[in-house]
């Protein structure tokens, strides 16, 4: 029987089995960022360590990097959050992509971007949105503090292996149904909690369609379906992406790619669950709860807690629709917005901007919407201002901000105020998420985000836009 | 590095209604603009114990006196999902909470609490309501989560069988919850490991 990706990049990174039992993995890339590092730089200066390997490590600083004077930050915590990264990379000998650097951005657009990610290698961040490296066919996971001590250490972690699961998506994908609505009918259907103890590979025509970008929409939310990673195989695609990006070595670039492609699942690989989805099934999805798991196609109705198949569910549906101040049996068309958030790690790349750039001219943000649109990195934002994007979002009442997470979890001065709901193309619509303890939240597609920004409430693209089969899936 | 065994945890007990509490529920984001770990127990669910607008009190259980000595945190199923971030089992154990019983836990979350020594076990969703009825009835009972024996007992009688990955029960037992001196100890191994790897 042959092997999975996940099976053969494990065991080529297993170093031995520590005396519990759990496996000694070796970390090929590790990422960091300012919120999640300083206290494993302070753990290892008190016990006396140092970095092993270095050049091992990628920093950079995104969740609490102001979008208007990204250097300025006016909050004295912000500004020592950022003097100690540079501090610690400093010491220690790490790369940093500092915001004088051009390359600062959110940590999962940057390593894409610079060619840092790549297939049949293992990346660790302190950050549970890792996962999104997975796109690479790589096996890419959030890890806690201490892990990133342990990293920083020793370049290992222990870690129990998991299991992996086969998600199939074939068929066509209706015009208006993006990587974004994919991913969110995936949670829907397999749940928050569904993928605890799994990695996730998405197989089947629709991932081998979609371009990179795409596939690191879809790998980035695998956490919210409690899978701690995801990934796609690489092909083709994932290795004309990276041919020529500065941290790739194109001396013998043939070979190199000969051998990330034969990282690829095997065909007679082993599952331990495969799950099989009709991409017609798939609509524009939006949320309408608390958890990322309570979706639902933009023309069905809000979930009412008296047909809950279970008590657990009908709690749940009442704690959501109470928070979220949203009638049970209505429609979620219609239901008024007042801030709309196009960017963060799961939808804030070039492709991103372009695709509601194609639809947005000649349109208005309604009154009384505040819409911002925040590239993922700096590379990002000088690609857009080349291509013009930024005209024409500022031509339609959207303010263009510069890069980092903002929004999407508001540890920077954009934040929603008081119970006001939110357009997002965000991953996580948890209570207080977006930065006031009663703000509210919906995900959904950044093309779904400018319908609704233009409607003023939530709304169905396809009624307002004439859309086409996303762009890049048919390149 | 010799750490100390974790057999048992011990104490009072308190019942966190709700599914899929998430770690931004657990430590808002906002309070996670610091250098180090210290000072995060005051912020743990610290959205849900203050009225966002006038800045009381809510009926959150942790506000509620009865509670207020409690150390053993009872919850639902996928306690600890969304963030990465240890600050979230950091801000329980500074809050001075030592172990956890729920349906079932976040994986990353899982692994946090661990290396903190802070023992996390699942039981049934019968189970639990059976715990929480018991520390609600009486908030003095005594809970006992038994790493050994894979048990959750209480002063009040009951007697439940808890589960937890053997890694996680094998670590608590030896002492070795925290893996750090010994993924260093094989150095030697993780040089030949980085030698073989040619892209490292
Ligand atoms: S954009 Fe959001 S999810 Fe992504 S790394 Fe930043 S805060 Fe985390």
């Amino acid at each position: 029987m042959g092997k999975s990706l996940f099976q053969k990049v494990w065991d080529a990174h297993t170093v031995g089995t520590i005396a519990d039992g759990r496996t000694q993995l070796f970390i090929g890339t590790h990422l960091i960022h300012e919120v999640t590092s300083p206290q494993a730089f302070g753990m290892l200066r008190d016990l006396g360590l140092k970095v092993k390997f270095p050049q091992r490590t990628f920093a950079t600083i995104d969740h609490i990097v102001p979008t208007i004077n990204q250097d300025q930050p006016a909050d004295p915590l912000a500004a020592e959050m950022i003097a100690a990264i540079r501090k610690n990379c400093d010491d220690f000998g790490v790369t940093y992509f500092d915001l004088a650097s051009g390359k600062q951005g959110i940590v999962h657009v940057v390593g894409p971007e610079q060619g840092i990610t790549q297939p049949g290698t293992t990346i660790a961040c302190g950050d549970s949105h890792t996962a999104t490296h997975g796109a690479f066919g790589a096996i890419a996971f959030g890890i806690g503090t201490s892990q990133v001590r342990d990293v920083l250490a020793s370049q290992t972690i222990a870690l129990q292996e998991m299991k992996v699961r086969r998600i199939e998506v074939n068929g066509d994908l209706a015009p208006g149904v993006y990587a974004k609505d994919v991913i969110l009918h995936i949670i829907r259907l397999l749940g928050a909690n569904g993928g605890i103890g799994y990695a996730y590979e998405y197989a089947g025509d629709v991932f081998d369609r979609m371009s990179m970008e795409e596939r690191m929409t879809v790998c980035n939310m695998s956490i919210e379906g409690g899978a701690r990673c995801g990934y796609v195989n690489p092909d083709a695609k994932t290795v004309s992406y990276l041919s020529g990006r500065p941290y790739v070595d194109m001396t013998d670039f043939n070979a190199t790619a000969a051998r990330w492609l034969s990282f690829a699942s095997d065909k007679d690989a082993h599952f331990d669950d495969i799950v099989k989805i009709n991409a017609a099934d798939i609509e524009p999805t939006v949320t309408w709860g608390i958890s990322p798991d309570q979706g639902i196609s933009i023309s069905e109705n809000i979930p009412d807690p008296a047909t809950a198949a279970t008590p657990l569910e009908k709690a749940s549906i009442i704690e959501a629709l109470e928070y979220m101040k949203l009638t049970a049996g209505t429609p979620i068309k219609g239901v008024k917005i007042d801030v709309a958030f196009i960017g963060s790690c799961t939808n804030g790349r070039i492709s991103d901007f372009r695709e509601v750039a194609r639809y947005i001219q000649g349109h208005k943000v309604a009154a009384g919407v505040t819409a911002i649109v925040v590239p993922g990195s700096q590379i990002v934002a000088i690609q857009c201002e080349q291509e013009g994007l930024p005209e024409i979002f500022r031509a339609a009442g959207f303010e263009w901000r510069a890069a980092g997470c903002s929004m999407c979890l508001a540890m920077n001065p954009d934040k929603l105020i008081g119970d006001q709901l939110c357009a997002s193309s965000s991953n996580r619509n948890f209570k207080g998420r977006q930065g006031s303890p009663t703000g509210r939240t919906v995900l959904m597609s950044p093309v779904m985000v400018a319908a609704a920004a233009i409607t003023g409430s939530i709304a169905d693209a396809r009624d307002l836009f004439t859309l086409e089969t996303a762009s890049a899936a048919v390149a | 590095m010799a750490l100390d065994p974790v057999p048992f945890v011990t104490g009072r007990a308190v019942f966190i209604p709700g599914a899929d509490i998430d770690t931004d529920r657990i430590i808002p984001a906002r309070f996670m603009k610091c250098v180090t770990f210290d000072g995060l127990g005051e912020f743990a669910f610290y959205d849900v114990r203050f009225n966002s607008e006038t800045g009381e009190k809510t009926e959150h259980p942790l506000n509620d006196p009865r509670f207020s000595k409690a150390s053993i945190l009872v919850a639902g199923v996928n306690f600890g999902c969304g963030s990465s971030r240890e600050h979230a089992p950091q801000s329980l154990r500074k809050y001075g909470f030592n172990g956890i019983i729920a349906e079932s836990f976040a994986e990353i979350f899982y692994g946090n609490s661990t290396t903190l020594a802070m023992p996390c076990v699942m039981a049934s969703a019968a189970d639990i309501v059976a715990i929480r009825d018991a520390v609600e009835a009486d908030p003095t009972v005594e809970v006992i989560i038994d790493v050994k024996d894979l048990k959750v007992r209480t002063s009040s009688g009951l007697d439940i069988s808890v589960k937890m990955p053997d890694s996680a029960r094998e670590a608590l037992l030896s002492g070795r919850w925290d893996p750090i001196q010994e993924l260093l100890d094989n150095d030697k191994a993780i040089d030949a490991k980085a030698a073989e790897l040619n892209y490292v």
